[in-house]
C-alpha cells in the first residue's frame, strides 16, 4: 500500500476544501430554498398532456404502484382476491408495488417504471403539475358512468374539467387501539396528544409530514382561538401551534410507522397501544390475533379520496386502463372497499358488499360526512382556505418541520 | 486448419497483427500499464469520484416544493439551512455518538475474539472460527434488523424495548465481523516470538499488550474501525426498525428523498457523512496507521 499516503493527502485536501466550501456557504447564501413563489392549486398550468384516444391490445402486463390492501391477490388472505380474476379476464399480469406515504408513490412514479398509480390528493396534483401523469380518458372506461357524481371532477383529480384519473374510493384515517390495555375505549384524539396521556412511549404515529395536519384537526376543536378554518392551510401561529403540539406527543411516541407491517407487530407485541391507523391495518391486525378496536374520534381526521391515475409514459396503457376499469368495476370496488374500509367509489358497489351495510357504515352517500372528513391534500403557500392576507406554510416547510419534531 | 502446417515454430515466426501488438507494448510499458489501469482508474473516477462530485453539485441546486423538479440554479441555501438549522446539528453529533459507539463495542469485543482465534486456536480450530464468524454475513441484513426488532420488543426475549441503545446494540451485532477479520488476519501476522521475547524479558500480559501487541495491531484495528465506523454512519433501516423515534443522518436524506422529494437538500446533508469521513481518515493518516496496512 505505497500509494496510500498520497491517496490520503488527496483526500485531505478534499476535505479541507469542502470544509471551506461548507464554510462559505454559511454566510454566503441569499435566502431559504422556498422563496420561489409555488405554484397554487387554481394557479397552475399542467403540462399539455393527450390523454389515449383508443384502446388498443394488451400489452401482457401492468406495473402499478397502490396503497396497502388496493391490490389483493390472495396472497394475504385467499379469500380477498381482485387480482387474479383481472389478470385472467384482461390478460394482464399485475405486478404491484406497495408504497406507504404519498410521497414514496410520487418518486415512484417519477421514475417512469410504473403504469398506473392510487394517488391520494397530496400526490395527485403533484404527479399532474409534474407532467408524470396524464389525462384520462373516461369515456374508454365504462365503469366511470356508475361512479358517484358526488366524486367526479373534483379538485383533487382534475384540472379545468380534464378529468386525471378515476375515483377509486374514499375514507378517514382512524384511531386504533388495545381493547386490552386502553380503557376506557376512547373517543378523542386527546389520548395521543394530551401530555397526560396514561399511555406515554407506548403511542404510534404516522411517520410522514402530512400527519402535522392531524394535530391541526386536533387543535382545531380544542383550540378554536387559533381559527384554523383547514388544516392543510396554517399560518405561522397556527403552524407553530401543531409543531408543538407534535413535540409534546412526541414525548409520549414510541415509534412512527410508515410500513404498515410495522405497526401491525408493535400493536399485536403491545409495543404501540394507541394511534393513527387505516381500517385495513385494524383488519390485518385483528386477522394476527391483536385485541384492537379502530373508531373515528369525535374531533373528525384527515382522511384519503384516491384517484387512480395513468402514467404520461405508461409502457402498457392498454393494461393500466383495463386495470382502471376494473378497479371501480361494481364488484371488484365493492371487495377492494370493504377490504380497506373505505367508501366505494361506485355507485352499484354497495349492493354487492358481503356486508349489506358496509355502505353505510363508511357513508359512502353521506356528503354531510365527508365535510367533516379533511382529505389528504399538499400544503401550498397560498392559503387553501381561501385567505389572501397571509401566506400559508408550503410542504416544504411541512417536511422541514417534520424533522424537527422528530427531533 | 487441417491443411496448414500449423506447428508453433511457424505461428511464432509470423508477424500477425497481435503478435505486433504485443510486440509494441512489450517495448512501451507506459502504454501498458495505462491500458492496464484504465479500467479500474475509469471506474475510480467517473463511478465513485464522478458521484461523489455529483452528489456536491446537485447540493448546489433547489428543488421545487410543489413538484419536486430540480432547478439547476447555484445556490447555498441548502447548506445555509444545514448549518443554521440546530436539528441538523443534533442529528449529525447523535449520528456520530452512535458511530463511535459501535465502534468501541465493536472493538471491545473483537479485540479479544480475533486474539483467540489467531494466538490460542489450533488451525483446525482457526478455520472453522473464521467461517463461525463470517456465517452472519450469509443471512440477510433485514433479517437480522428484525431479529432483533422481536427480541428487544416488550414481549421479546430481552424486552429492552426501542431506541438509541437498540439501534448500538443492532448496529454493533451487524458490523461485528467487518471487526473481527481485519484484527485476525493483523494478529495472524503477528510472530508467536514476539509474545515470547517480551515474556523472556520480564513483561506481563497487559504490559506485553501494551508495548508488543497493540502497536502492531493498531493499522488493522483502524482498519476495522473505518468499517464499523462508516457502516454505522451511513445507516438509515436499523433505526427505523428498532431505533423508536430517534433518527439519524442517513433517516434525514432518506426522508428528503424519499418523502420530500427534495433531492438537493438530500445531497446537501450527505455530504455531511462524506466530510465527517473525510476527517476521521485525515485523522487516521496522523497516526501513520494507513501506511502499515
Amino acid at each position: 500500500m505505497r500509494s496510500a499516503p498520497r491517496l490520503a493527502a488527496v483526500l485531505s485536501t478534499v476535505s479541507a476544501l469542502a470544509l471551506a466550501l461548507a464554510a462559505c456557504g454559511s454566510d454566503a447564501g441569499s435566502g431559504p430554498s422556498g422563496a420561489a413563489p409555488a405554484p397554487g392549486q387554481s394557479g397552475f398550468t399542467p403540462p399539455e398532456l393527450e390523454a389515449l384516444k383508443s384502446l388498443g391490445a394488451s400489452e401482457g402486463q401492468v406495473n402499478i404502484v397502490h396503497w396497502a390492501g388496493y391490490a389483493e391477490d390472495g396472497s394475504n388472505d385467499p379469500k380477498v382476491d381482485w387480482v387474479t380474476p383481472f389478470e385472467k379476464a384482461s390478460g394482464c399480469q399485475v405486478n404491484s408495488k406497495l408504497a406507504g406515504t404519498s410521497d414514496e408513490m410520487v418518486n415512484l412514479m417519477r421514475t417512469g417504471e410504473y403504469d398506473a398509480v392510487s394517488a391520494s390528493g397530496d400526490a395527485s396534483l403533484r404527479l399532474i403539475a409534474g407532467g408524470t401523469v396524464a389525462p384520462v380518458n373516461t369515456s374508454l372506461i365504462p365503469n366511470y358512468a356508475d361512479v358517484f357524481e358526488g366524486l367526479k371532477n373534483k379538485p383533487w383529480n382534475s384540472v379545468n374539467g380534464v378529468s386525471y384519473g378515476v375515483p377509486h374510493g374514499r375514507g378517514a384515517n382512524l384511531l386504533m387501539w388495545r381493547t386490552d390495555v386502553v380503557k376506557p375505549a376512547p373517543d378523542s384524539w386527546s389520548v395521543v396528544f394530551d401530555a397526560a396521556s396514561p399511555y406515554k412511549g407506548k403511542i404510534t404515529a404516522y411517520d410522514s409530514p402530512i400527519y402535522i395536519a392531524d394535530a391541526a384537526v386536533y387543535l382545531m376543536a380544542t383550540k378554536p382561538e387559533l381559527g384554523i378554518k383547514n388544516p392543510y392551510a396554517l399560518d405561522d401561529t397556527q403552524f407553530q401551534a401543531a409543531v408543538d403540539l407534535l413535540k409534546q406527543q412526541r414525548q409520549l411516541v414510541g415509534e412512527y410507522w410508515s410500513d404498515y407491517t410495522k405497526e401491525v407487530q408493535a400493536f399485536k407485541s403491545g409495543d404501540s397501544v394507541a394511534g393513527t391507523t387505516w381500517q385495513v391495518i385494524a383488519n390485518v391486525a385483528k386477522g394476527d390475533g391483536a385485541t384492537v378496536e379502530v373508531t373515528l374520534p369525535k374531533e373528525g381526521s384527515t382522511g384519503w379520496s384516491d384517484t387512480w391515475m395513468v402514467a404520461a409514459k405508461a409502457k402498457n396503457p392498454n393494461c393500466a386502463y383495463k386495470w382502471l376499469d376494473w378497479i371501480i368495476s361494481p364488484k371488484a370496488n365493492a371487495q377492494v372497499a370493504e377490504y380497506f374500509g373505505e367508501a366505494p367509489s361506485n355507485a352499484k358497489s354497495c349492493e354487492l358488499t358481503a356486508d349489506p351495510k358496509h355502505c353505510d357504515t363508511f357513508h359512502a352517500t353521506d356528503e354531510d360526512y365527508f365535510s367533516k372528513v379533511w382529505y389528504w391534500t399538499t400544503p401550498i403557500a397560498q392559503c387553501l382556505d381561501g385567505r389572501t392576507d397571509v401566506t400559508c406554510k408550503d410542504y416544504a416547510e411541512w417536511t422541514r418541520a417534520w424533522t424537527e419534531i422528530k427531533g | 486448419m487441417n491443411a496448414a502446417p500449423n506447428t508453433p515454430a511457424a505461428a511464432l515466426s509470423r508477424r500477425t497483427p497481435r503478435r505486433r501488438l504485443s510486440a509494441f507494448l512489450h517495448r512501451h510499458a507506459g502504454v501498458r500499464l495505462s491500458l492496464l489501469l484504465s479500467a479500474p482508474m475509469l471506474w475510480l473516477g467517473i463511478a465513485y469520484l464522478g458521484a461523489l462530485a455529483a452528489l456536491f453539485a446537485a447540493a448546489l441546486w433547489r428543488a421545487d416544493t410543489f413538484t419536486g423538479d430540480l432547478i439547476r440554479e447555484v445556490t447555498w441555501a441548502n447548506f445555509q439551512d444545514l448549518f443554521t438549522t440546530e436539528v441538523y446539528r443534533t442529528i449529525a453529533l447523535r449520528s456520530v455518538g452512535v458511530a463511535v459507539a459501535v465502534t468501541l463495542i465493536d472493538l471491545v469485543i473483537a479485540f479479544p475474539m480475533a486474539f483467540a482465534m489467531a494466538k490460542l486456536a489450533s488451525p483446525r480450530a482457526q478455520r472453522w472460527l473464521v467461517i463461525a464468524v463470517l456465517t452472519p454475513l450469509w443471512a440477510s441484513y433485514l433479517v437480522k434488523a428484525y431479529a432483533w426488532r422481536v427480541m428487544l420488543s416488550s414481549e421479546g426475549v430481552l424486552g429492552w424495548g426501542y431506541g438509541l441503545t437498540a439501534t448500538i446494540i443492532t448496529l454493533s451485532y451487524l458490523w461485528l465481523p467487518y471487526m473481527i477479520l481485519p484484527i485476525y488476519a493483523g494478529l495472524e501476522r503477528l510472530p508467536n516470538s514476539l509474545l515470547e521475547a517480551a515474556g523472556d524479558l520480564g513483561a506481563r500480559g497487559w504490559r506485553t499488550f501494551r508495548t508488543v501487541v497493540w502497536p502492531l495491531a493498531f493499522p488493522a484495528v483502524v482498519a476495522g474501525s473505518i468499517f464499523t465506523f462508516s457502516l454505522s454512519l451511513g445507516d438509515y433501516i436499523a433505526v427505523k426498525i428498532v431505533g423508536g423515534r430517534s433518527q439519524l443522518i442517513g433517516n434525514v436524506v432518506y426522508d428528503n428523498i424519499g418523502a420530500a422529494n427534495n433531492l438537493p437538500f438530500a445531497a446537501a446533508v450527505a455530504t455531511v457523512p462524506v466530510v465527517i469521513m473525510l476527517v476521521y481518515l485525515a485523522a487516521v493518516r496522523r497516526t501513520g496507521a494507513l501506511e502499515n496496512l
